[in-house]
C-alpha cells in the first residue's frame, strides 16, 4: 500500500509523541522531577515552622495545643516524607550550584567541588547555631 | 569453505535493532535487526556502515567525518542520545542494540531526522560577534585577547550542533517552540567574548518565555554533550545574568 503524494510535496516526515511517562524513561529525568517536586514539601515545611512559631507566641497552651496536633500519626509521616525531600532539595542545588555561577576569587575560577564543600560547610555553621539556640 | 569465509564464520556478532521508516510507505516506523560483526574498533556507525554495504542498501543514516568532529552521526543508541561514531558496539555485547532516530525531531526517513526548526532558531539569537563602534577597520589589526578572557567562552565554542542536547532536552519535546540548549550557549559563548558586545541585543530575544526561562535545569543537555560544552550552566549563568539585568531595569529606569 502506497500512500498518495503529490508531485512535488516533501514527503510526510513522522513526529513521534511525547509520553506522558517521559519521566520516567531515565533516572534522570526522574531525579530531576523529583528535585521539581520537592519545593512542594519545602513549602510545607516553612507552613509548618511559621504555625509553629506563632503558637509558641501565643503561649503554652496554644504551644500545647500545636504539639498534640504535630504528634498525630499522619503529621509524623509527613514530616518524615518532608524531611527526606528536604535533603534530596539540599542535596540536588548544592551539587547544581557551580552550573549556575561562576565563582571567581582573584581572577581565578572557584573549582566546583570547592564550592560544593563551601555550601556544606555553610550548612554545618547554621545547624551547630540552630542547635545550640534550641538546646541551650 | 574458503579461509576468509571460515574466519567470518567463527567471528562473533552483534544485532542491531534498527528503527526504518519510509516516507512514502510507512505510516510509523517499526524496528528491523541486523547482524553485524562485533570487532573490538567497531563503532556503531561501522556497524550501520556492514548493513549499508553489505546487508540492506536501502537503510539511510546520516554521517560524515567519523571521528566525532562534524556532528551528522547523532543517533539514539540503546535509548541515550550519542554520536555513532563514538559508541563502541563492544560495550552493549552481548547485545542487541537498539538503534534509533533522534528524538524530538521529526523523522524524515529511518534515522535521518529533520533540524529545520534548529536551523532556523540558531540565527535568532545572533552567534557571531555584534560591535556597536560602527564599521569596523579590518586593517586597523585584530582584537587581542588575553589567555583568560579566551577562557571565558572557549568551552562554549567547542559546540558541532549534533543536535544531541535537544534529543535529550523533555523541555523541547514538550515544547517545540523552546530556543533549545545549543542555540542558548552558543549565544552565551558570544556574550562571554571579550570583543562582543551584543549582549544586549541576544537578551531581547532570549528573555522570552520560550527563551532562556522554557530551561527548567533538567542538565540532560550536559550529561550527553560529547564536546563538553554544557549547555545547562550556559543557560543557568545566564539566566542569573538576565534576572540581575531586570532588578537593574527596575532600579535605574533610565537605562544606567
Amino acid at each position: 500500500m502506497s500512500v498518495q503524494t503529490s508531485g512535488r510535496s516533501r514527503p510526510h516526515s513522522y513526529r513521534r509523541p511525547v509520553s506522558v511517562w517521559w519521566w520516567l524513561r531515565k533516572p534522570t529525568y526522574l531525579l530531576f522531577v523529583l528535585r521539581e517536586l520537592s519545593s512542594i514539601f519545602i513549602a510545607w515545611l516553612v507552613a509548618f515552622l511559621v504555625i509553629m512559631v506563632f503558637s509558641v507566641g501565643r503561649g503554652a497552651d496554644s504551644y500545647g495545643g500545636f504539639m498534640d496536633w504535630a504528634g498525630q500519626a499522619w503529621v509524623v509521616v509527613i514530616n518524615v516524607v518532608a524531611f527526606a525531600f528536604a535533603a534530596l532539595h539540599t542535596v540536588t542545588w548544592f551539587l547544581l550550584t557551580p552550573k549556575a555561577m561562576a565563582l571567581r576569587v582573584r581572577g581565578r575560577a572557584v573549582p566546583a567541588r570547592a564550592a560544593v564543600i563551601g555550601e556544606y560547610v555553610v550548612l554545618a555553621i547554621v545547624t551547630v547555631f540552630v542547635l545550640w539556640l534550641v538546646l541551650r | 569453505m574458503t579461509l576468509q569465509a571460515a574466519a567470518r564464520e567463527a567471528e562473533e556478532s552483534i544485532t542491531l535493532e534498527v528503527t526504518r521508516y519510509e516516507p512514502d510507505g510507512d505510516t510509523e516506523p517499526h524496528t528491523q535487526s541486523y547482524e553485524v560483526p562485533l570487532r573490538k574498533d567497531w563503532t556503531v556507525l561501522d556497524g550501520l556502515n556492514y548493513v549499508k554495504n553489505s546487508l540492506d542498501p536501502s537503510l539511510s543514516y546520516r554521517w560524515s567525518c567519523r571521528m566525532g568532529v562534524c556532528g551528522s552521526c547523532g543517533m539514539n543508541v540503546g535509548g541515550r542520545p550519542s554520536l555513532s561514531c563514538g559508541t563502541f558496539l563492544s560495550d552493549f555485547a552481548p547485545g542487541p542494540v537498539r538503534v534509533e532516530p533522534l528524538s524530538n525531531f521529526p523523522v524524515i526517513r529511518d534515522l535521518v531526522v529533520d533540524i529545520t526548526d534548529f536551523l532556523e532558531k540558531l540565527p535568532t539569537v545572533k552567534p557571531w560577534i555584534i560591535r556597536d563602534d560602527g564599521d569596523v577597520d579590518v586593517h586597523a589589526g585584530e582584537f587581542l585577547q588575553t589567555p583568560a578572557e579566551l577562557d571565558a567562552y572557549s568551552q562554549f565554542s567547542s559546540c558541532i550542533n549534533c543536535m544531541l542536547c535537544y534529543s535529550a532536552c523533555p523541555v523541547y519535546g514538550l515544547d517545540p517552540d523552546f530556543t533549545g540548549p545549543a542555540a542558548i550557549a552558543l549565544a552565551e559563548r558570544y556574550n562571554l567574548d571579550s570583543r562582543d558586545q551584543g549582549a544586549r541585543e541576544r537578551l531581547d530575544v532570549l528573555i522570552e518565555r520560550e527563551g532562556l526561562w522554557g530551561c527548567t535545569f533538567v542538565g540532560e543537555c550536559t550529561r550527553v554533550c560529547p564536546k563538553h560544552v554544557d549547555p545547562a550552566s550556559a543557560i543557568q549563568r545566564y539566566k542569573l545574568k538576565a534576572a540581575q539585568e531586570s532588578v537593574r531595569a527596575v532600579l535605574l529606569p533610565r537605562g544606567a
